[in-house]
């Protein structure tokens, strides 16, 4: 187990790619959702100003 | 002074008069075209500056220093390009004319060049020498510098119809056009390199002047769709 | 009409190009892309991380191709869907293609700077450098700046049609570029003797490294369409300002 995680030696290289694919790659899924999230507010947002002004 | 945009004007006439008449406005303000020149002998100066001047270690450094200056230098002449049409309304005129745009854009880019590039070209010897490059390569730095100044002048016009009245639109033309200006340096400078160390040229003079032709084939449609988009 | 004659007169393709469509689909695609992703992740990484021998040369170090390779790839696929999307915007004047073009931008950015780290991260322990100049980085790099000026672009242009149609425009002039910048740069690395990363041959690589790289390509091409799908269902939203569907599709 400890031999898997050394990774031969070279475990600062792997571990550290691993490690910043995996908070890019969620990263990536908060603010996209993020961003539909907000998207939906101000189109619900303009549809209600749409709506009143009617 | 307005282009004659009718139809019954032929596009080669419409272009002849385009290139008079930014001929003549480009002398009226010479000082303003001889700036990027003078940038680009600055740059080249710093060179040598920065690190230590002897000849053979200046001989080097020199192809990278002329096209890195070159690049840079281009584009600052690029704000030249369209500024003054585009502030007077005569960019507008030309996209209506009814005449095909990205030839009146190719137009306006030979005069450019000849404004701009031309100097850096015919300077650019001289820049050699005192770069310690020998009085032999001097032909073959004159080829490299003409074809690849060329293609800065055509894919710089594309980066500044997109970037067309942009606030700080002088920096993001910049990261548009270096990153497509790669090529131009990596084939310029190695035939630069090989014209000082006196070995033929070829391979990358054929591919520069390859893509200075593709340039002058589809950078000004580029550049029209450009304009056209900017200006709507 | 029966479906085949639709299909045969490019019917299915105005109807992606109509925004409710299009929304409604990617809203249903969106899960399915998310959690088959994340199946073969974790299938990639266990094959990976795991199961995979360690390579003759490079000892257990090559365990980083698990990322760096589709990272790589995506980056590039990611600019091409782009470009597409980009000239189908142009050329036919549709919204949703716009909208699926801005969506590329950011992932596709994001994967080049994942590549370029653990690719350098791999050529450390092989090369004795973090950064050696490699043709595959160089290019990569050349790859994020492109992707920087499409971003920038995007910033600057206020108005949204401008903007779609100017970034349009650039995705396309880069998209020309790109092999003949791969190609200087090729050029240019073969010349000064650079260092290029050492490859792992595809054909003779072992099944067992194959199958999970596999798998980690097909991950993360599944989560690059739901990311991507998932912005543009929000570019969507914001390019049809006042379209009735929305009031229904968000249950305004």
């Amino acid at each position: 187990m400890l031999h898997w995680l050394n990774m031969g030696g070279y475990w600062s290289y792997v571990w550290a790619s691993y490690a910043l694919t995996a908070v890019v790659v969620a990263l990536n899924v908060a603010s996209a959702r993020r961003d539909f999230r907000a998207a939906v507010r101000d189109a619900r947002r303009r549809a209600e100003q749409r709506r009143g002004a009617a | 002074m307005s282009v004659v945009a009718a139809s019954r004007v032929s596009p080669w006439r419409a272009g002849l008069l385009l290139v008079q008449r930014d001929l003549r406005l480009g002398m009226r303000r010479p000082g303003e075209w001889l700036q990027p020149l003078v940038f680009f002998l600055v740059v080249t100066t710093l060179f040598p500056l920065a690190t230590d001047p002897q000849l053979s270690r200046l001989r080097d450094m020199a192809p990278a220093a002329l096209w890195v200056a070159a690049l840079l230098s281009s584009l600052l002449a690029l704000e030249l390009l369209f500024r003054e049409d585009s502030q007077d309304g005569s960019l507008e005129q030309l996209a209506v004319s009814g005449l095909p745009l990205a030839w009146l854009l190719l137009a306006k880019c030979c005069v450019h060049w000849l404004l701009t590039g031309l100097p850096l070209v015919l300077v650019a010897p001289l820049v050699a020498t005192a770069l310690g490059a020998p009085y032999a390569a001097i032909a073959g730095v004159l080829g490299a510098l003409l074809a690849g100044s060329v293609t800065l002048s055509l894919v710089g016009a594309v980066g500044a119809g997109l970037t067309l009245g942009l606030r700080r639109g002088g920096v993001l033309l910049a990261l548009l056009v270096l990153p497509l200006a790669v090529p131009v340096l990596i084939f310029g400078a190695r035939a630069t390199a090989l014209a000082i160390a006196l070995e033929p040229m070829d391979a990358p003079m054929y591919l520069l002047a390859a893509i200075a032709v593709l340039s002058a084939t589809l950078a000004p449609l580029a550049a029209a769709a450009a304009v056209r988009i900017s200006l709507e | 009409m029966t479906s085949l004659e639709s299909r045969l007169n490019w019917t299915w393709f105005h109807r992606f190009g109509s925004p409710p469509y299009f929304y409604r689909i990617a809203g249903i695609l969106i899960p399915w892309f998310a959690w088959l992703a994340a199946v073969a992740g974790a299938a990639g990484l266990v094959g990976g991380l795991v199961l995979a021998p360690p390579d003759y040369q490079q000892g257990e170090g090559y365990r980083i191709i698990f990322v760096h390779v589709p990272t790589a790839v995506l980056s590039t696929l990611a600019y091409a869907v782009m470009a597409t999307a980009s000239a189908v915007g142009l050329i036919w004047r549709m919204n949703v293609a716009h909208a699926v073009a801005a969506s590329c931008a950011t992932i596709g950015a994001w994967f080049t700077v994942v590549a370029l780290v653990t690719g350098s991260l791999w050529g450390r322990p092989m090369w004795g450098t973090y950064w050696a100049w490699d043709p595959r980085l160089t290019s990569e790099l050349v790859l994020l700046f492109l992707y920087l000026g499409y971003l920038g672009l995007r910033g600057a242009i206020d108005d949204s049609a401008r903007a779609d149609r100017a970034c349009a425009v650039l995705a396309l002039v880069g998209v020309i570029n790109l092999p003949i910048i791969h190609y200087s740069v090729d050029w240019w690395n073969s010349l000064h003797q650079g260092h290029t990363l050492l490859k792992l041959g595809k054909p003779s690589m072992p099944a067992s490294m194959l199958v999970p790289l596999l798998l980690m390509m097909l991950a993360f091409t599944l989560y690059f369409a739901a990311i991507m799908l998932t912005r543009a269902r929000g570019e969507i939203l914001r390019r049809e300002r006042s379209a009735r569907w929305i009031s229904e599709a968000t249950g305004a």
